[in-house]
């Protein structure tokens, strides 16, 4: 269903598969838009090529996110569902 | 006549520098703190300014405030976002049978929702036994609710040890410190607990702001669904005005605390007055008590008769919580302290404030025993 959700846009679902993260931002249960408003202000904190996980259960961000990346040239590594809430793995660009 | 006013745990006058504090964002800096622009700025630096302060009174950091319209949402916030945010690790949750209505509807909220709830007894003094909680704790329990002190008796509740037994076990605690805060210190540190909720009217400051105390990095489910405010946990344009009075009270609470001992000095003269009445018993724990807290039963006296009829003589004091059965008019919290109905319906409380005098006390000590000996006469309540 949530794969779903994400269709048409460029979410790479992830499982098993441990992406190691500079920097941790828990928006879980907070409203929307606080899960862009903490991804713009973390990833400003964050060096160039370094990773953020920002977690949050908002099923909305499954499309704001990727949107946020294409636009901002940050590259989403990809999306863990735990099933609580979304962890959402993006490397700072590098240039 | 003079015009006694002992009600202190149902409200408190606004303090005179609290109204200063406020006054400004009422028409001048009337902006919407969400605005960038300069009005919304001033209004944005109120409500920061005032965190600080809610913050600094309960030695916690601003961003662990979240503030609420009420004493009563930020207890329904804490129990059912706390037990909605942890509802995977499990759905068992414990509370005492002596909490504010706010706390307590909200857990039978729950219960409807499938949760298990424990409110646990208390003793004869209104205390809630740390090892009955140690007792109810079971692997799916979740949270614990243990007020600070209670509303009605006045009992302080061993808080700190109830957290660190809760905390072995890795169960979240909240405690609403109502009725304690601005009377006595309050430190979430001290405390050890995860969560707790404060009102800004029963410590001089205007109805229509609370807060809850979420320790950082804890997760909570919002109940006012909208957008930015309170950093994504509390929906809808904040009250500006009151949260910016609210801000001021905790400022002076924290200078009301340093004269503490003149309240407790009152108090035991009005204790020591009121039990000279042949039929009248203190309620709530001799010593563990609120410094500003009086509370009795007075036999063969109706509590909301007693209240009405000390008003005709200027005097304003209560007999528990609003929202007693109309139909068994017994406090709900005398009855789960042991006490028969008949005696529970008998209720009298005298919460004393800041500038409460000693020539008050004596005005009431005066007036007290002839009202009560006029009611008695048409009592059938009474036998003596």
């Amino acid at each position: 269903m949530l794969q779903a959700l994400a269709m048409g846009s460029e979410v790479r679902f992830v499982e098993g598969e441990e992406i190691k993260a500079d920097a941790v931002e828990d928006v879980v249960y907070r409203l929307c838009p606080m899960h862009i408003m903490r991804l713009e202000e973390r990833m400003k904190e964050l060096r160039k090529g370094e990773v953020l996980e920002l977690q949050t259960d908002y099923e909305g961000a499954l499309s704001d996110i990727p949107e946020w990346c294409s636009k901002t040239g940050n590259e989403l590594l990809g999306v863990e569902d735990t099933g609580e809430y979304f962890r959402f793995f993006i490397r700072k660009r590098a240039d | 006549m003079l015009r006694v006013y002992l009600d202190h745990m149902a409200t408190t006058p606004v303090a005179r520098e609290v109204l200063a504090e406020m006054q400004p964002y009422l028409q001048g800096s009337f902006g919407n703190p969400s605005r960038p622009y300069d009005l919304g700025a001033e209004a944005r630096e109120a409500v920061e300014r005032a965190r600080q302060r809610v913050a600094e009174l309960i030695n916690a950091s601003p961003g662990e405030i979240i503030f609420t319209s009420s004493g009563a949402e930020a207890n329904n916030l804490a129990v059912r976002g706390l037990a909605e945010a942890h509802r995977r690790r499990g759905m068992h949750l414990i509370t005492s049978a002596i909490e504010h209505h706010s706390t307590l509807n909200t857990f039978r909220s729950l219960q409807k929702q499938g949760y298990v709830v424990n409110f646990l007894p208390v003793t004869r003094a209104g205390e809630v036994l740390p090892e009955k909680v140690e007792e109810a704790i079971t692997p799916s329990t979740v949270l614990i609710s243990v007020m600070l002190a209670n509303y009605e008796v006045g009992t302080l509740q061993a808080v700190r040890e109830i957290a660190e037994i809760a905390h072995d076990r890795g169960v979240l605690v909240h405690t609403d410190a109502v009725a304690a805060a601005g009377n006595m210190e309050v430190d979430v540190e001290k405390l050890g607990v995860d969560a707790l909720s404060l009102s800004s009217h029963t410590m001089y400051g205007p109805k229509g702001a609370g807060a809850l105390y979420l320790r950082e990095g804890l997760r909570i489910v919002p109940l006012i669904y909208s957008g930015v405010q309170e950093e994504g946990r509390r929906g809808g344009t904040e009250n500006v005005p009151a949260i910016a009075g609210f801000g001021k009270a905790c400022e002076l609470a924290r200078g009301a605390l340093e004269r503490v001992e003149r309240l407790c000095w009152l108090r035991d003269k009005l204790i020591e007055g009121v039990l000279e009445i042949e039929g009248v018993e203190l309620t709530g724990h001799a010593e563990k008590r609120l410094p500003n807290h009086a509370s009795f039963i007075v036999e063969g006296v109706d509590g909301e008769a007693l209240m009405l009829a000390l008003s005709f003589e200027g005097i304003y004091a209560g007999n528990g919580t609003a929202c007693i059965s109309q139909v068994l008019r017994a406090s709900p919290v005398l009855l789960a302290m042991g006490y028969p109905a008949e005696l529970a319906q008998c209720s009298a409380i005298f919460t004393l404030g800041r500038e409460t005098t000693r020539r008050e006390i004596e005005y009431v000590l005066a007036k007290l025993p002839e009202v009560v000996g006029k009611l008695r006469r048409i009592s059938p309540l009474w036998k003596g």
